[in-house]
């Protein structure tokens, strides 16, 4: 997944506006009341919608709800904690004892759910977040950090297109190859042993283009914008939401020995509260074409 | 006037290398020089022009003695960072040259990092993308630019901010011959215009030696000549042959002398002589009556006749018919395209940058599915991709090829040896051993773009064996931008543009009446004869110096 400039107010918005409204709904997932947490997810959507980018986090999903769902399945057979027993299964190697459990498996399902809202709130973030204007912002506060971020950006595209180049190769090869899982792992391992060589040469037309010499680039000056406030603001007003829920108690979730998730007014507010700060920034929007 | 690159004795070695990659190199280039850096590869040419930007040793690490001053900094106390205000630089592969997401933040970005202002800024980026003609792609993502787009940008990159000497390797190798004349032009031009020193590696001397004020040569990485583009010919003509353009072999060939440094100076010397034929007449190559126009494919019912034909009765050994690809929400890669190959046929397909060549080639080998048409093969399409290197997914050569296909390209006794470490032409080789295999040969060989970076044996020694592999009943098909390359091995030649195949012919035909789809014998003589191969040009030209003699 690559940023494209499309015509939204995310993209419209400044950088840093746009990076803090991102990592906000990401540390939505820290919530682990389930109508919290659904509503942290409901407002990610929604601005992906908004942003015109659903269709970027589909593909991450793709990805990564069969992860979270193996987390989810995972945890009941691990965890020996919980009263409500529905299953027993007896002596099963590595796991000894298992006894399932109604809580061990609800919270599982929020661990897998937490993984999918940071994942794609993250992908939000890559999809609408200028990341030339990211890396000009960090360059000023850390150069190592800036490098880092900056391969790291640029090395995903050149190595999805490795990967796809490999894979004809593979698919080329008179033996065949190999097929499914052996064909994966080969090509996965061919494109981690050349992620390095690919490093080195991003890295070294990151040196030759001056970066990192002595001097401070000086920033243009830009007038802050109605969408980068809007998204400075409700990024704002969803960390005073979380951390008021916190302060008065609001949220309260205990998985363990058993499920105890509160569903009163200031639960009911407070999701109310969470979608409509990720949904307000997006009705404003004159001025969002590139 | 100081110089605004010296190398003085300088000897390099790679930290994991035993043997000096540079051996005692001294030179000195002036401002406003246009240097060309030749020889053959792993000759030292990509680790000299990494030393005058620093990153040897600083990136790279190894052990350095001597000493390089690049505009007055000595690249002992002086990183690249520090360098690139001084030197620009250019490497082969546009891909990892590009760091910024559009081309605007691309050319900014030399410049923000010398901490220029913003207006300065904008200014520079405003001038690079004026000089390069890159003006509309400012706002364009580089992820979606062609690799001749890209390369131009990184040029643009390498030129912002106006360095004092620009360094260029290998820049042209992953352009088609329009794109890689356009750079060069591009190069000179600035070269003459803004004053900035050139210092450019290449292979296809042919494509940059009249440019050159200079030409140094690198051997086992030490100077072995560094002359005028015709003293260092007449050097190359006694010492290292290879090195010779199409345009010099036409000439020593043909016993005629001074040896040329360009197609204009070649041409200049044959008026002289009278030997070049009436400039009227010169075009291109009349197409024989009743041969098709490869550009015409008809109308709707044509286009059904076509579907409706059978592939295995023709004969042939490939055949793509009415093929489209077209990208959903994108545009249209292949149109329409109807391509028969038949067994032992030596097919180069050509075209510019995004004519459709690799794509055309995936279809073929059934990597991809038409959006329309049809392809049928006799059997199987062994294809070589671009990258030799994307084959390499073992440890040892003896584990990526059977030992039989290895004993055919000559890599037997290389079994043991980490693929990693062969040589350009070895990595080559290899990858042929993996696509083609022990079984049943292929009933085609195709290959894309497979003499990027080679130099001039390597290059002969690969059109040997593609002319092998078709004596053996191959079909052959070889995507490449490579005039010199095609003429060489092709029986025929297919010219894509835009998806489609608009000229399809010998190779006399087809690369003899162009200009930018010529051999360089073919623009030195106007396309006469159909000569396309200095051999070929130098017997025209002996005929008709005879012809001159007993003229009364």
């Amino acid at each position: 997944m690559t940023y494209r400039r499309l015509a939204s107010p995310l993209h419209a918005a400044r950088a840093s506006a746009g990076a803090l409204f991102c990592l906000v709904l990401a540390a939505g997932a820290l919530l682990e009341h389930p109508l919290l947490l659904g509503a942290v997810a409901v407002a990610v959507l929604a601005s992906a919608a908004g942003a015109g980018v659903l269709g970027e986090l589909g593909r991450t999903a793709k990805y990564v709800v069969p992860l979270a769902v193996v987390f989810g399945l995972i945890n009941p057979l691990v965890v020996r904690e919980g009263l409500t027993v529905f299953a027993r299964l007896g002596e099963i190697p590595p796991f000894g004892q298992v006894d399932l459990t109604v809580e061990a498996l609800v919270y599982g399902g929020i661990l897998g759910a937490r993984i999918v809202v940071v994942a794609l709130a993250f992908a939000l973030f890559t999809a609408c977040v200028d990341p030339d204007e990211l890396l000009k912002l960090f360059r000023r506060v850390s150069f190592r950090s800036a490098l880092t971020a900056t391969l790291a950006t640029r090395l995903v595209p050149v190595l999805a297109r490795d990967a796809q180049r490999l894979d004809q190769a593979r698919r080329s090869r008179a033996d065949g190859g190999g097929e499914g899982r052996a064909a994966r792992t080969i090509i996965l391992r061919a494109v981690a042993s050349g992620a390095l060589d690919r490093a080195v040469d991003v890295a070294a037309t990151l040196e030759v283009r001056g970066y990192g010499a002595t001097h401070r680039a000086r920033a243009a000056h830009r007038p802050w914008s109605r969408h980068d406030l809007a998204f400075l603001a409700a990024a704002l007003a969803l960390i005073a939401v979380f951390a008021g829920s916190a302060v008065a108690g609001i949220g309260s979730f205990e998985a363990y020995p058993l499920l105890r998730a509160p569903v009163a007014a200031g639960e009911i507010a407070a999701a109310i509260a969470i979608v409509l700060l990720g949904l307000l920034p997006f009705l404003d929007r004159r001025g969002i074409e590139p | 006037m100081s110089s605004v690159l010296r190398v003085e004795r300088l000897t390099y070695t790679y930290a994991d290398a035993t043997v000096p990659a540079l051996k005692d190199v001294s030179l000195a280039i002036e401002p406003g020089e246009f240097v060309v850096l030749a020889g053959d590869s792993a000759s030292g040419k990509s680790t000299l022009l990494r030393a005058a930007n620093g990153l040897v040793p600083h990136f790279h690490g190894g052990t350095l003695s001597g000493r390089v001053v690049v505009g007055g900094l000595d690249t002992h106390d002086h990183g690249p960072a520090d360098l690139a205000g001084v030197a620009g630089s250019l490497f082969q592969d546009p891909e990892s040259q590009t760091v910024m997401g559009t081309v605007r933040a691309e050319l900014a970005f030399p410049l923000e990092n010398r901490g220029h202002g913003p207006a300065a800024v904008a200014r520079g980026v405003e001038e690079a993308a004026l000089a390069l003609g890159i003006e509309a792609l400012l706002d364009r993502s580089t992820h979606e630019l062609s690799g001749g787009e890209l390369q131009r940008v990184a040029l643009g990159a390498a030129l912002a901010g106006r360095p004092r000497v620009v360094l260029l390797d290998e820049p042209t190798s992953q352009l088609d011959p329009v794109a890689g004349d356009e750079l060069v032009w591009l190069l000179r031009r600035l070269n003459e215009e803004w004053g900035t020193a050139v210092v450019l590696s290449e292979h296809r001397l042919e494509r940059c030696l009249g440019h050159a004020d200079r030409v140094v040569v690198l051997q086992d990485g030490a100077v072995a000549c560094d002359a005028p583009p015709r003293a260092f010919l007449d050097w190359a003509a006694e010492h290292h042959p290879a090195l010779l353009t199409p345009g010099a072999r036409l000439f020593q060939r043909a016993g005629l002398r001074p040896t040329p440094a360009g197609v204009k100076d070649a041409r200049g010397t044959l008026r002289g002589h009278g030997l070049l034929a009436d400039e009227e007449a010169i075009g291109a190559v009349p197409v024989e009556p009743g041969s098709a126009d490869p550009s015409s494919p008809g109308g709707p019912l044509a286009a059904v006749g076509r579907l409706l034909k059978r592939s295995a009765d023709d004969g042939s050994a490939v055949a793509a018919r009415d093929l489209w690809h077209e990208l959903p929400g994108g545009r249209t890669i292949l149109r329409a395209v109807d391509l028969r190959v038949a067994p032992g046929e030596c097919v180069a397909l050509m075209g510019r940058n995004g004519a459709g060549k690799s794509t055309l080639l995936r279809h073929l080998a059934g990597l991809q599915d038409g959006t329309r048409g049809s392809v049928s093969a006799a059997g199987r399409v062994a294809l070589l991709l671009q990258s030799p290197g994307d084959y390499v997914l073992h440890e040892r050569v003896g584990d990526e090829a059977p030992a039989a296909a290895l004993a055919v390209v000559g890599l037997e006794e290389l079994a043991d040896r980490h693929p990693r470490d062969l040589s350009g032409g070895q990595r080559q080789r290899l990858a042929l051993a993996i696509v083609v295999g022990d079984g049943p040969p292929p009933a085609v060989l195709a290959l894309d773009e497979p003499t990027r970076g080679m130099d001039r044996v390597d290059k002969g020694d690969l059109a040997e064996r593609l002319r092998a592999a078709a004596r053996e009943g191959a079909a052959v098909i070889v995507a490449t931008h490579d005039t010199e390359f095609a003429a060489s091995f092709a029986t025929r030649v297919v010219l894509l543009a835009d998806g489609r195949p608009i000229a399809d012919g010998p190779p006399r035909d087809v690369l003899a009446g162009g200009w930018y789809f010529a051999t360089e014998t073919a623009r030195i003589l106007g396309g006469e004869g159909g000569a396309l191969l200095p051999e070929e040009g130098a017997e025209l030209l002996r005929r008709r110096l005879q012809t001159l003699e007993v003229r009364p």
